[in-house]
C-alpha cells in the first residue's frame, strides 16, 4: 500500500510540469533585477525590433528580441511577471477567504443564512464579469490595489458556489450527525468536521483563481485600465505587440505564450494538488 | 428507580402531515437490551434519532415526551439537552464508513469527544481509547489510531465505532442495525462483541434491527414496530414462545429458518397487513380528533 502510494506520487507529471513552470516564473519575477538580462525600461532606437535569438539579425543578450522602442522583450516579460503574480496571489486569496467562508456558512447552516447568501451570489453572477471588472476599476481608479480589489469583488462567488454545494453535502453525512450527538457546537462541527473535507476543493479553486486573476489583470492592462505606471505588464506588452504584429510578431507571441502557460499551469497544479490533499484518493 | 430511557406517547409528523411515529411508548431499564424490530420504513431509525436529538428538520414531534434517566428532554434548553445527550448516550451506526470523517485520522476522532465534551485530559482520553480498542480486539492500536477510515476494513471500522461508543461510558447506546452493512462473515463477531461489551459495561442498548435471529440472541425485551406504531411489546423469550399480535406472527413466519428454509420464505400475509392498516387508520382518526 505504502509502496504503491509512493509510486503514484512519483508519477504525477502534471504536478511537476505545472509546478515547475510556476516555480520558474515565480523565481524569475522575484529575482527580476538579478536575472533579467537588460533594463526593461531602457529604450534604444538602434536596437528596435530585434528578432529572437535564432533568426538572422538577432543580438546576443536580447534572447527574445526587442519591441518597437528597442526594449528587451525577455526582461519585460520577467518584470511583468511581478505584477502578474502579486495580483494572482492577493486577488485569489482575498476572493477565496470571502467566498469560502460564506459558502461554508451557507452550505452548513442552511436556512435563512443560505437563502441570503445564495441570493447575493445570484445577483452578483448576473453581471458579465469582464464588464464588471472594467466598471469597478473605472470607479475605484486604476492602480495595483484597485485591480486586486476588483478581481476579489467579482470572483468570490466562484468559491462561494462550489464550497456551499460541498458543505451542504457534508452536512448530511453521518459523521456530522455523530458530532451533533456527541454534543459539539455548530461552529465547531463546521470547522472540524466539514472544513477539512472541503479543503481539497478550496485548494484547487484557489490555484484556478490565480490563473484567472492573471488573465483578468492582462485584460485590464490590455485596455489600459490596470497599473498606470511604466512598469511592464503582460497585458500591456500584448497590447503593444498587437500594434506591431506585422513588423515584430514576437512582441505579441511570447507574452501570449507566457500568459497561456501560466494560466494552464495554475489550473493543472490545482487539480493535481486536490488529488493529493484528498485522503481517499491519496 | 428511573428508567434509563422512557419514551411516552411520542408522535411525529412529516411536513405534509403524514405521521411517522404514532404514540410510541417504550421504556428501557438500566443495563437492559431492548430490541426494536419492524420492516423497512417502520420508523425504527426515527425513534433512535428522536432520542439522540437529531431528527431531520422535516420531521416534527407533535406530542409525547422523552426522559433520559428521569430528565425530561423536552423541558431542557437546547444547549443543556445537547450536553446531556452527549454525555449520556452514544450511537453505533449502521454504516461504519460514512460514520467516520474521511479526512481525519481515527485517533483524534475518538479522543476529541472525551477531551472536548467530557473535559478529560489528553492522556486519560488516549489511555481510555486504547483500553477500549483492546476490548474490541484490535491488536495494533498504534496503527489504527494513525489511520484514516478508508485504510481500515469495514469490520475494523465498526470495531472502532463500537469502541468509541463505549469509551465515554454512556448509559444508553442506540445501535441502529450495526451489522447490516457488514460482510456476513464479520456480522456475528461484531454482534458478539457488542453483547460482550454491553455485559461488561452494563450499558442499556436500544437495538434496532429487522433480524429476529439477532433479537433472540441479544435482547431481553422486544418492541415490534409497524408503520410507526408499537404493535407488541414483550420479553424476548415470551415473544418467541407465544407471539400475541398477528403482525409479529407474520414477521416470524417470514424469517428464514435453517431447519426449513423454503417453507419459511413467504411474505407477510396480506390479510394481516390489511387488518393492520385498518387498525392504524382508526388510531389516526382517534388522534386527529382532539388535535383538530
Ligand atoms: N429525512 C427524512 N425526511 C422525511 N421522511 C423521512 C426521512 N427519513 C425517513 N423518512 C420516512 O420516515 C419513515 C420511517 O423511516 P425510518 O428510517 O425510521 O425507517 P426504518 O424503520 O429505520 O427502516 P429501515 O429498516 O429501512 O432502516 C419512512 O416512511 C421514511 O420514508
Ligand atoms: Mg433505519
Amino acid at each position: 500500500m505504502d509502496d504503491a502510494r509512493i509510486a503514484k506520487r512519483g508519477l504525477s507529471p502534471r504536478l511537476w510540469l505545472a509546478g515547475g513552470w510556476l516555480l520558474l516564473a515565480l523565481l524569475a519575477a522575484i529575482f527580476a533585477p538579478l536575472v533579467a538580462p537588460q533594463d526593461p525600461l531602457a529604450q534604444d532606437l538602434m536596437l528596435e525590433r530585434l528578432p529572437p535569438f535564432w533568426l538572422d539579425g538577432a543580438e546576443p543578450g536580447y534572447w527574445l528580441g526587442t519591441d518597437s522602442l528597442g526594449r528587451d522583450l525577455l526582461s519585460r516579460l520577467i518584470f511583468g511577471g511581478r505584477i502578474a503574480f502579486i495580483v494572482a496571489f492577493a486577488a485569489a486569496i482575498a476572493a477565496c477567504l470571502v467566498g469560502s467562508t460564506l459558502g461554508l456558512i451557507a452550505g452548513y447552516f442552511g436556512g435563512w443564512a443560505d437563502r441570503t447568501i445564495s441570493r447575493i451570489v445570484d445577483i452578483w453572477m448576473a453581471f458579465p464579469p469582464v464588464l464588471f471588472a472594467i466598471l469597478l476599476v473605472a470607479v475605484l481608479g486604476t492602480g495595483l490595489s484597485s485591480v486586486i480589489l476588483a478581481i476579489a469583488i467579482i470572483d468570490w462567488t466562484r468559491f462561494c458556489r462550489v464550497i456551499r454545494a460541498e458543505a451542504m453535502g457534508q452536512s448530511r453525512m453521518d459523521y456530522v450527525e455523530n458530532a451533533r450527538i456527541a454534543g459539539y457546537g455548530r461552529v465547531g462541527i463546521m470547522l472540524r468536521e466539514v472544513l477539512p473535507n472541503v479543503v481539497p476543493s478550496i485548494v484547487a479553486l484557489l490555484s484556478l483563481e490565480m490563473g484567472i486573476a492573471v488573465i483578468v489583470e492582462a485584460i485590464l492592462s490590455f485596455v489600459n485600465l490596470s497599473i498606470s505606471t511604466d512598469d511592464p505588464t503582460w497585458g500591456g506588452i500584448i497590447a503593444e505587440g498587437r500594434l506591431s504584429i506585422h513588423q515584430a510578431w514576437w512582441v505579441l507571441v511570447f507574452p501570449l505564450i507566457t500568459l497561456i502557460l501560466t494560466v494552464l499551469s495554475f489550473s493543472q497544479f490545482g487539480e493535481a494538488l486536490k488529488a493529493r490533499f484528498d485522503p481517499v484518493l491519496r | 428507580m428511573n428508567a434509563c430511557l422512557d419514551i411516552n406517547n411520542l408522535s411525529a409528523v412529516l411536513a405534509n402531515g403524514q405521521r411517522v411515529l404514532r404514540s410510541v411508548s417504550l421504556a428501557v431499564q438500566p443495563g437492559e437490551v431492548r430490541a426494536l424490530v419492524g420492516e423497512s420504513g417502520a420508523g425504527k431509525t426515527m425513534i433512535g434519532k428522536a432520542v439522540l436529538g437529531v431528527l431531520p428538520s422535516s420531521v416534527r414531534v407533535v406530542e409525547g415526551d422523552m426522559r433520559l434517566e428521569g430528565e425530561d428532554l423536552g423541558k431542557l434548553q437546547p444547549k443543556a439537552r445537547r450536553t446531556l445527550i452527549g454525555a449520556r448516550t452514544a450511537l453505533i451506526p449502521q454504516d461504519p464508513l460514512t460514520a467516520l470523517n474521511p479526512s481525519r485520522r481515527i485517533g483524534p476522532q475518538m479522543t476529541d469527544r472525551l477531551v472536548r465534551i467530557l473535559g478529560w485530559s489528553g492522556d486519560k482520553a488516549d489511555k481510555r481509547v486504547r483500553q477500549l480498542l483492546d476490548e474490541v480486539q484490535i491488536r495494533d492500536p498504534d496503527r489504527v489510531l494513525k489511520s484514516y477510515p478508508h485504510e481500515l476494513s469495514g469490520g475494523m471500522r465498526q470495531r472502532v465505532l463500537i469502541a468509541a461508543a463505549f469509551a465515554a461510558e454512556p448509559r444508553l447506546i442506540v445501535a441502529d442495525e450495526p451489522t447490516t452493512a457488514l460482510d456476513v462473515t464479520v456480522q456475528k463477531q461484531i454482534l458478539l462483541l457488542i453483547a460482550e461489551l454491553q455485559r461488561e459495561h452494563g450499558t442499556a442498548i436500544l437495538f434496532v434491527t429487522h433480524d429476529l435471529g439477532v433479537v433472540a440472541k441479544i435482547s431481553q425485551k422486544v418492541s415490534v414496530l409497524y408503520a410507526g406504531k408499537v404493535v407488541e411489546e414483550a420479553e424476548t423469550a415470551a415473544l418467541f414462545a407465544a407471539p400475541q399480535h398477528p403482525y409479529t406472527r407474520a414477521l416470524m413466519a417470514a424469517t428464514p429458518r435453517y431447519t426449513d428454509p423454503l417453507a419459511s420464505l413467504k411474505p407477510v400475509d396480506e390479510t394481516v397487513l390489511a387488518g393492520l392498516a385498518a387498525e392504524i387508520a382508526m388510531a389516526d382518526q382517534a388522534w386527529r380528533r382532539p388535535h383538530g
